[in-house]
């Protein structure tokens, strides 16, 4: 139909609803990452489809200029794995918080990454309820006081990048809402990546879990706070980078690179699945003593075959053996008789 | 040879015993035979619930009904005429069953102490050797015996020949009737291709059970059942869930989609999904997932993208379907929900039949929740009303429940199955262009009320929707008090437009001002069919209807119902399309319930129907 072939804007992914997060909320950011970054991934506005579940998180379908679905809670893995089984075609971004992936879609979420369809899940962790007003969520610390824990949660929190590479996810990032730089390498990532893509986002609840990753997203406390990991490079952190992790058998260490040299540091290898545990282990509240450092960047990368290609090959094999079927013969099956 | 040939109308004949011992097997190669005979058919499978109960115990029973006959079949038969049991479990478990005078066929090897324990029978009690059988014909053969004898010679080990005992047992029943064993020769050649010394083995106890009969002196009577007078035309046998897949293929191919079958295994609906993945190559995808609530979410993800997406349960199952459902109406994707129906509340009787979801179906939803319902009344009708089912969601862009249930699910009968040229196509349009103006407005409707089907990948047709109020036309989230009436009184009267484009409701059997009609809906109609024939033939004024679109119903279903005195409304439930007859209607309609498990037999509704002529 249309005859322009102006390259996408990120304009023109944004819809004529009014965003209608609280004002300071981490999604902001997220949304117009997003919205900068997928005009450079050369895809067809037509061809991408964000599915989200309940949450705040997950009216941002709902902003972008693209088909969407805001489905109900925990069950967007599931509306876009029957999605992908018929349309490999399309481009698939979900949109889901902690709550909404590891409470009540859980099962879901296990599964999206074992059968690694090709899809980019956006994690939004706030490490609250936020839509519901202020409840501890599956990824809320011990001890953590909110609404419904006035006295502390005594529930154990998820660790999610540790929880989907023990569900064999083939793609584990982590990324922060006040980081847009880094946030649009990994979107990046996440999208190049054939397979279910894990992009854990921390975001900013101002509303009723502020400051929940200050001392990761803070300028002055930042850098001895986290770590950036990138495929083939030396882990090193803090100011200037003077310092880095060196691994002792499997128990990483934080040395001092003036009395260590940098070549026996970890180098960072994202096809190491057993390391990468170790880098998703590394999850001390920062407030614990000798608390590692909290990494971010591409922790897993790892090539699978995906569900819906196994699912077509298996349709193209059975058809190309058997003859595409034909409704009359097996109307017929394989045993009739007649009565004249 | 002295044997007397009597000719019989029809026969009911149940084979029983352990899961282990080949009933169901023994079961439908009868059947096929009795069928390519031309015999009219009706089967019903007993399974117990455990998949391999303990041997020889009472909650292992399996059994196998056959009514085969002359005449016309409707039901798998209220009592036998024959039994035949493998051990003293089987006897004890079925023998209330069997008319008085009929025969017992008896593997006597089942029938040694360690059985008559198991089975329950007190200390120096077996029934084969006292007089409580008395009012029967007993044969005893000891089949294994017969069996291991037939085998002396095969090579094969004790246990391997041993499980060749069902096919003695359908030899020597292909004789009672005059069968031909050939199919079951087929059978065997096919099933053991890659053992043939199992192929000589069965075919050879196969014909020793057939010559047992023809040579023995014990039984001094065979039967006859002549072919039935069908009408012309090719047949096959059909049990309702393979009806149910195939009416699936037929839909995709008629509509030209592509077939998602999105589900997670349960009793009795597992045998769609076994049908269905065997055919890929016709368009067909099969997607098992992780549970209930995934199973229709792939389906509506895949509605969503196209395709024709189908998820199938039984209750418990649909119970957890139900968020989802509610979801797919308000998306207004097309999207059918397979009920094989199964006795309930909770885990309630999964092997067991029962239609008491007819509420959950139609009202099961938080909200004002309308989905098109429809019910399928024979193992055949399994392949009408699925289609039918099809064809609604995706013309009217709607959630429709089809209803099955466990007995018409496992039951078969022979089916003069259409062509395919014969059946109707199915309409699909998928949205191509803007609809208003330079916009696209998703839920614009047409004069049926449908809003377009609009599929990712069409150019300017981006849309979003979701489970939250939709404004008319544009589709965004709206909490507008006014635009909620609306869309809920409009997204209930696009349902009730469907009655628009279904058959009207039809009197089954008897005339349309009789004293009495007998309302039914489901699997219940064989039943309600022969009863309704047996009054006619003794001259009483009543009629039969069957309904089998459940919501909406048929437009002159209100006009139909009052031409008669009385109304009796029988269900396999605690009175469920009584409630939304009398709701509806103001009719004072009455009930007929039995909640056993059970299907109804003739007496049942014979005696309601003298009831209430008295």
């Amino acid at each position: 139909m249309s005859t322009d072939i102006k390259p996408m804007t990120s304009k023109d992914l944004v819809t004529d609803q009014e965003v209608r997060w609280c004002p300071g909320c981490g999604d902001y950011s997220i949304l117009k990452q997003v919205q900068t970054v997928i005009p450079e991934l050369g895809l067809k506005r037509e061809n991408i489809v964000f599915i989200s579940g309940i949450g705040c998180s997950s009216r941002f379908p709902y902003y972008m200029e693209t088909y969407g679905m805001h489905s109900i809670h925990g069950r967007a893995t599931a509306i876009a794995s029957g999605l992908k089984s018929v349309r490999n075609d399309l481009s698939v971004w979900l949109v889901t918080g902690d709550g909404d992936s590891m409470s009540i879609g859980g099962n879901h979420f296990i599964h999206m990454m074992r059968r690694n369809f090709d899809v980019n899940i956006l994690l939004f962790n706030n490490e609250i309820y936020g839509l519901t007003k202020g409840q501890y969520s599956p990824t809320s610390h011990e001890g953590q006081i909110t609404k419904s824990s006035p006295y502390g949660a005594i529930d154990h929190a998820f660790n999610p990048a540790a929880l989907c590479l023990g569900a064999d996810s083939t793609f584990v990032a982590r990324a922060m809402d006040r980081d847009p730089v880094q946030l649009r390498e990994v979107l990046k990532r996440a999208h190049l990546h054939k397979g279910t893509s894990i992009l854990e986002i921390y975001q900013n609840c101002n509303v009723f879990n502020d400051g929940a990753f200050e001392i990761f997203t803070e300028k002055a406390s930042k850098k001895l706070n986290t770590l950036f990991v990138n495929h083939g490079q030396p882990l090193m952190f803090g100011e200037n980078n003077s310092k880095g992790i060196k691994l002792d058998g499997f128990a990483p260490a934080i040395v001092d690179l003036e009395t260590t040299s940098v070549n026996d540091l970890w180098i960072h290898d994202e096809k190491d699945r057993t390391k990468a545990g170790i880098l998703a282990r590394m999850f001390d509240h920062p407030s614990t003593e000798g608390a590692m450092p909290r990494p971010f960047g591409v922790f897993y990368s790892e090539d699978r075959a995906c569900y819906e290609d196994l699912l077509n090959q298996q349709v193209a094999e059975v058809t190309s053996k058997r003859g595409k079927g034909n409704l009359d013969d097996i109307l017929k099956g394989n045993s009739v008789w007649e009565i004249q | 040879m002295s044997n007397s040939t009597e000719i019989k109308e029809d026969v009911t004949i149940m084979f029983a015993g352990d899961s282990g011992d080949g009933i169901q097997l023994t079961g439908t190669q009868f059947t096929d035979t009795a069928a390519l005979f031309g015999n009219d058919i009706s089967t019903f499978p007993n399974f117990p619930a455990e998949i391999r109960a303990p041997q020889g115990t009472l909650a292992g029973v399996s059994g196998f009904q056959l009514h085969f006959g002359s005449v016309e079949m409707n039901t798998p038969g209220d009592a036998l005429d024959v039994l035949v049991v493998m051990n003293a479990a089987a006897l004890k478990a079925n023998l209330k069953s069997l008319k008085k005078g009929g025969t017992i066929l008896a593997n006597s090897d089942g029938f040694d102490l360690k059985n008559l324990k198991l089975a329950k029978y007190p200390e120096g009690v077996n029934p084969l050797n006292d007089e409580s059988l008395g009012a029967y014909k007993v044969y005893e053969i000891d089949v294994t015996k017969h069996t291991k004898s037939a085998l002396a010679e095969s090579g094969l080990g004790t246990k391997e020949a041993e499980r060749s005992k069902n096919m003695f047992v359908l030899g020597f029943i292909y004789w009672m009737y005059h069968r031909n064993m050939e199919h079951s020769i087929k059978f065997i050649e096919e099933k053991f291709k890659k053992r043939p010394d199992l192929i000589e083995a069965n075919i050879k106890v196969l014909k020793a059970g057939y010559n047992f009969g023809d040579t023995s002196e014990t039984f001094n009577s065979r039967f006859e059942v002549k072919a039935a007078p069908m009408p012309k035309g090719v047949y096959r046998g059909i049990m309702g869930n393979q009806a149910t897949a195939l009416g699936l293929i037929a839909a995709a191919q008629k509509s030209g989609l592509d077939l998602l079958y999105g589900t997670y295994p349960i009793t009795p609906a597992s045998d769609i999904l076994h049908e269905l993945s065997k055919h890929k190559n016709f368009g067909v995808k099969t997607f098992q997932a992780e549970d209930e609530i995934a199973a229709i979410c792939a389906s509506i993800g895949a509605s969503f993208g196209g395709s024709l997406g189908v998820t199938a349960s039984s209750g418990p199952g649909i119970a957890l379907k139900t968020e989802a459902i509610g979801l797919a109406l308000m998306l207004e994707l097309p999207l059918v929900i397979i009920n094989v129906q199964r006795g309930g509340p909770s885990t309630g009787m999964p092997t067991k039949t029962e239609q008491a979801d007819l509420l959950q179906a139609i009202y099961g939803r938080n909200g004002e929740a309308p989905v098109a319902v429809v019910a399928a009344s024979t193992p055949s009708d399994c392949f009408e009303m699925v289609f039918e089912a099809c064809r609604i969601a995706i013309e009217h862009m709607t959630p429709v429940m089809f209803l099955s249930d466990g007995f018409i699910a496992n039951g078969a009968e022979p089916w003069r199955f259409p062509k395919a040229n014969e059946l109707k196509e199915i309409s699909v349009r998928f949205a191509k262009e803007k609809n208003m103006g330079d916009k696209f407005m998703p839920y614009l409707r047409d004069e049926k009320l449908v809003r377009p089907w609009a599929i990712p990948g069409f150019e300017g047709l981006e849309h979003r929707i979701g489970g939250i109020e939709k404004e008319d036309i544009t589709g965004n989230i709206s909490y507008d008090p006014d635009n909620h009436e609306h869309m809920v009184k409009t997204r209930a009267a696009k349902v009730d437009n469907i009655a628009d484009y279904i058959p009207l409701q039809k009197i089954d059997n008897g005339t349309a001002d009789a004293d009495v009609l007998i309302l039914g809906w489901g699997g219940t109609y064989g039943a309600l069919r022969n009863a309704t024939a047996e009054l006619l033939a003794e001259g009483k004024s009543v009629a039969h209807a069957h309904v089998r679109y459940m919501h909406p119903l048929p437009k002159n279903l209100e006009t139909l119902l009052r031409n008669h005195k009385h109304v009796l409304i029988p269900e396999l439930n605690n009175g469920q399309l009584i409630k939304i007859i009398r709701d509806k209607f103001l009719i004072d309609a009455k009930g007929l319930n039995k909640i056993q498990g059970l299907p109804f037999y003739s007496a049942d509704i014979k005696n309601a129907v003298y009831k209430l002529l008295n």
